[in-house]
């Protein structure tokens, strides 16, 4: 790598604003000034200049490179975007039941699901995925992807925080909901589907959201497994091209688009599912 | 319960048991008994009144009686079939035919008043969704809500609440009626309309338990007072006999007390 391309880079992290707002963008152009100042007693001005020079050809270059890798790493976005679905998908259908057992049921189930919350809980996801992709499924001969292994363990991750997510709303019922569906002659299966998880649910929506976008952000670590999603093919075509800098600006941004396409969903979902008049 | 062994049972007994009746029911809940061991026999059409200071236990008889509560001793039947309160299905059998009112309603938040209603009617006496809503408003009609169906609980008053909770009992045909101080978490302003309910329903032959303050109310219309506290019957007998002038019971004091407060 070139030298004034490495300075370039100490350059650009001084524009980015450390926080949002027109203090943020305050504080910014103040030290892009202060580096400009150091720069060019440090250097003299011709020196500024040249670097500046080359700077301009080289963002062209640079957004060419990104023009040409795009499909290619907007196919790591679906990658990125399955994922999840896959993974929030099976916490949801593990997640549902471990709550429900955790409170109505016999002391053994939540004696299971505590364990498994607090083992998912406290174990960090990337020893999670190594330990069941390199360890786990090979020792019990499950063969599966990259792919499905990270869903796999990012859903079973999820699951953990999903069912305690669930596990306060149902809580959060007052009990005489519960009371009432048994007082009607409703079996306890029949009450949970038709009274408590309808209601549990709904509560459940801004927690899920948040669920989401940690979920999301966590699933760049399947890149470790060797799965194709956005941060390994950014990774592939930085370190071939060496256009790091912009390209990392490129994966924070799908990231960030992914969030707030799954955000704005969730936002309609519990828009429609509000109850009238019942604050939540 | 098979319905043929409910039928032998009652073809042994008399002619006609009590609609439902509770033998011995102890309780022992946190390390305190709140029942020791009471007896309650109620006759169709009988309307009984528990009365007696916060904590007696009164909640818990009535809880009791349905099985909400698992009592630790004791049997309850309904029209002379003992209930094994560890047979889930009969433990929802027994619920369908009592139905219970509670003093703080305890609407499905999520479902308007017709929904309320016709739920039960759905999902446990399987009806069609359209029979099950037109049984529904039919009820409503009988509590004077017909207008609110489509409102959900947020929306409806505390007398409208406790109206549809009213209705959605009687929507399970029950064969009797539980009522747990039905009228104590209204402004006084809504306890009207729903006592009048209630007097309809007592009127119309209805058999009712059921826990209150409302003395003026048991005075009128009670077949029997009984007076708990601490986990005993200690009084019991007609408003009449109980509530005399000149009568020195513990009920008579409690009413005074009562009315002075
Ligand atoms: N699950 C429980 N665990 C421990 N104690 C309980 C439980 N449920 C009720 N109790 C106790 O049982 C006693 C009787 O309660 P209960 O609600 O039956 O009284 P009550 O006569 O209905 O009173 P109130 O007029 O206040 O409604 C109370 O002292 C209460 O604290
Ligand atoms: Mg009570």
């Amino acid at each position: 790598m070139l030298r004034s391309e490495k300075r370039t880079h100490r350059l650009l992290r001084l524009y980015i604003p450390p926080d949002s707002g027109w203090r943020g963008t305050l504080s910014a152009l103040s030290g892009f000034l202060a580096c400009i100042t150091v720069f060019c007693c440090e250097k003299g001005m011709p020196e500024f200049f040249t670097t500046l020079n080359s700077l301009i050809p080289q963002f062209f270059d640079k957004l060419l490179v990104i023009w040409e890798a795009l499909p290619y790493i907007l196919g790591g976005a679906l990658v990125t975007a399955a994922t999840i679905v896959g993974a929030l998908g099976l916490g949801l259908i593990l997640g549902i039941p471990m709550a429900v057992g955790q409170i109505y049921g016999p002391v053994p189930v939540r004696l299971f699901v505590r364990l498994y919350v607090w083992f998912f809980r406290g174990t960090p996801l990337l020893v999670l995925l190594f330990l069941f992709y390199f360890g786990l499924f090979q020792f019990i001969g499950l063969d599966v992807s990259a792919f499905v292994a990270s869903c796999l363990v990012l859903g079973l991750t999820s699951a953990a925080y999903q069912s305690q997510i669930f596990r306060a709303s149902i809580s959060a019922l007052p009990m005489g909901q519960m009371k009432a569906a048994r007082a009607l002659g409703m079996s306890d299966a029949q009450a949970l589907r038709n009274v408590i998880l309808p209601q549990a649910l709904r509560l459940s929506i801004p927690g899920w959201s948040n669920e989401f976008s940690i979920l999301l952000k966590d699933s760049a670590l399947a890149y470790a497994l060797g799965t194709p999603e956005i941060m390994a093919r950014v990774n592939f075509v930085a370190t071939r091209t060496y256009t790091h800098l912009p390209l990392y600006i490129v994966a924070a941004i799908l990231y960030f688009i992914i969030t707030l396409i799954g955000l704005y969903f969730l936002r309609a979902l519990e828009r429609r599912a509000r109850i009238p008049g019942y604050n939540m | 319960m098979r319905p043929e062994y409910r039928y032998a049972l009652m073809n042994t007994q008399t002619p006609h048991p009590p609609v439902l009746s509770m033998r011995n029911i102890s309780i022992t809940l946190g390390g305190r008994k709140i029942l020791n061991s009471v007896s309650l026999d109620v006759e169709r059409g009988e309307l009984k009144v528990l009365i007696g200071p916060s904590g007696g236990g009164k909640s818990t008889f009535l809880q009791c009686m349905n099985l909400l509560v698992t009592p630790d001793a004791g049997s309850v039947s309904i029209e002379g079939a003992s209930v094994n309160p560890h047979d889930k299905k009969a433990l929802c059998r027994l619920r369908q035919d009592v139905g219970m009112i509670f003093q703080d309603f305890n609407l499905f938040d999520h479902l308007t008043a017709v929904k309320n209603v016709a739920i039960a009617l759905r999902r446990v006496k399987g009806m069609s969704r359209e029979a099950a809503e037109e049984r529904a408003m039919h009820e409503l009609g009988r509590v004077g809500l017909t207008d609110k169906a489509d409102l959900y609980p947020a929306h409806l008053s505390g007398g409208q609440k406790q109206r549809v909770a009213i209705a959605r009992a009687l929507a399970m045909d029950p064969k009797v009626i539980l009522l747990d101080e039905p009228t104590s978490a209204l402004d006084p302003e809504l306890v009207g309309e729903v006592l009048a309910v209630i007097r309809d329903l007592a009127k119309s032959g209805m058999t009712m338990i059921m826990a209150t303050h409302q003395m003026d109310f048991a005075t009128a219309l009670a077949s029997e007072i009984l007076f708990m506290e601490q986990g005993n019957i200690i009084e019991r007998g007609t408003p009449g006999s109980l509530l005399a002038p000149d009568s020195a019971t513990r009920t008579r004091d409690f009413c005074t007390r009562l009315a002075d407060m």
